[in-house]
């Protein structure tokens, strides 16, 4: 295997909805402020892969312009995955790990707010048995809520206190959405959103955009006095009937820990992207967090979800406490699919 | 057995599953400033820090060089030239024209990029290097849309030479 590290990271603050500008306009600084960081160009990547949806813009092939953040002259080897950019920055990793590329640059962006998300997000389910009952994330998510808190798998005050401690996390990330003093027994107070789940409970709806930079071995040593090297990285997806998954664990997010090699040393700090409470703690025990692991430093998913790039984010958040010193050694989440269908880890370490 | 029982036996083959969703698009703060130039009757452009090329219509940043325009436009003329042509003969909705019917892409004067439109001239006149000029629709008409150009009309000056558009063929 090649050594593979992060050496850059940026991204746009989390907003509920960005007034003006469309999708392109979003991502177009957070590549200029890329460049900028790791003084390279466009020229200077072997590779290029985005993630996005074109559901979320509702015109097709709504990707390709985000290529003009990019440029593609002289022409740039590059590709799109209809997903979020965690799993546009795995496309480079393998790519890199082929031999193909020594640099790579990822990005991934989403303007959720132009339509109407948890009905967008229907489209994602069975498309005979029960997307066309429209069921919307937030119901989805909901029933998943009851049966781990019927099952005795979680309680209300383990949810509210996830979204606590992220959002109160949240206060000192300037991109976060959704941040300051959160309490258990405020947040048990709010009235229900989706029963069992309340607005606490879910990640917000966000607009935003984030993208990343990857280089091998000696290049990476160059771009990044301490780069983030990925030392495990995997994904796996259950199945799509809702009925057939154990909804009470995070079966597919526990078996891409175990390959990503999670256990095989301390974890300083987790990045998550679950964008639910409930979800999150499913997410947290799947991967063996104990009390040594600082989760969501910067508030996760629950303080700021724009689409197609809250899982690279959280890679990109892991990075940037490795680069400082600040962790030795940290796992970054993504997800995606309904009830955490499919998941992602990455492992992460510093020199 | 009863009726009933029959059709629940009878296999599924086809089901109707209607799909519909809504959006507030948003064209952007670059289209945005086209549209709003358009309504006003002047066809804006934007020029590339890096090779100087106009960009028309405007968009955010240069698609080769991945840089941000910023807020510097370029306003461009109506007349143009016709680099190449199509002659259309099905119907299609929104065109002010009978058919059969000519689309063009033609390089408004100033513009390095094509523009897509129709050309309301007889068949056999349409050629390559053509110059062309917009008929707008009555001012009290136009709004933030391309459509207050009905179409092109020829305009009568010499063909352009093949040098001075064949790069955008």
């Amino acid at each position: 295997m090649r050594d593979v590290a992060v050496v850059g990271f940026t991204q746009s603050p989390s907003m509920r909805s960005e007034p003006d500008r469309n999708e392109v306009e979003i991502l177009i600084p957070v590549i200029d402020a890329l460049r900028k960081q790791t003084g390279l160009t466009s020229a200077d990547m072997d590779f290029i892969c985005s993630g996005s949806s074109d559901y979320l813009a509702g015109s097709s092939f709504a990707f390709v312009s985000g290529l003009d953040a990019v440029g593609a002259w002289p022409p740039v080897c590059e590709s799109h995955v209809e997903m979020d950019g965690a799993w546009a920055l795995y496309e480079a990793w393998v790519k890199i790990q082929m031999g193909y590329a020594d640099t790579a640059l990822v990005y991934g962006f989403g303007k959720p707010s132009m339509g109407d998300l948890p009905i967008t997000m229907a489209l994602q389910l069975d498309p005979y048995s029960v997307m066309p009952l429209w069921p919307d994330t937030l119901s989805i998510a909901g029933l998943q809520a009851r049966h781990c808190l019927e099952k005795g798998i979680l309680t209300f005050e383990q949810m509210a206190a996830a979204a606590a401690r992220d959002r109160g996390h949240a206060k000192g990330n300037p991109n976060a959405q959704v941040k300051g003093d959160f309490t258990v027994e405020g947040i048990l107070a709010e009235p229900f959103l989706a029963n069992p789940l309340r607005k606490s409970d879910c990640a917000p709806i966000s607009d935003g955009a984030s993208a990343i930079v990857l280089a091998a071995g000696d290049r990476a040593r160059e771009l990044s006095k301490r780069p983030a090297w990925i030392r495990g990285i995997e994904h796996i997806c259950e199945p799509m009937d809702l009925g057939v998954r154990d909804l009470g664990r995070s079966r597919s997010t526990e078996m891409a820990a175990a390959k990503a090699g999670v256990g095989k040393g301390k974890i300083d700090v987790a990045e998550l992207s679950a964008p639910f409470t409930h979800q999150e703690i499913l997410v947290e025990r799947a991967l063996g967090l104990g009390p040594d692991t600082k989760v969501n430093p910067s508030g996760g998913a629950l303080a700021g979800n724009p689409l197609m790039a809250v899982g690279l984010s959280r890679i990109g958040e892991c990075a940037t406490r490795i680069w400082s010193g600040e962790a030795d050694r940290a796992v970054a989440h993504a997800t995606s699919g309904p009830c955490l269908q499919q998941n992602l880890v990455c492992v992460l370490e510093g020199e | 057995m009863s009726d009933a029982n029959e059709a629940a036996n009878e296999p599924i083959a086809v089901i109707r599953t209607p799909i519909s969703l809504d959006y507030h698009y948003s064209a952007g703060q670059s289209a945005s400033r086209f549209l709003r130039a358009i309504a006003q009757g002047k066809l804006l452009g934007q020029k590339c820090p890096v090779d100087g090329r106009v960009y028309f219509p405007s968009r955010g940043a240069c698609p080769q060089h991945g840089v941000t325009f910023g807020d510097e436009v370029v306003e461009l003329s109506d007349k143009g030239t016709v680099v190449t042509f199509s002659i259309v003969r099905v119907p299609s909705e929104n065109i002010p024209l009978e058919l059969p019917y000519i689309t063009i892409n033609v390089l408004l004067d100033g513009a390095d990029t094509i523009l897509i439109h129709v050309l309301d001239a007889k068949l056999e006149d349409v050629r390559m290097g053509m110059r062309v000029q917009a008929v707008w629709k009555p001012k009290e008409e136009w709004t933030t849309s391309t459509a207050n150009i009905l179409y092109f009309r020829p305009i009568d000056e010499p063909d352009a030479s093949y040098d001075s558009y064949k790069e955008h063929i």
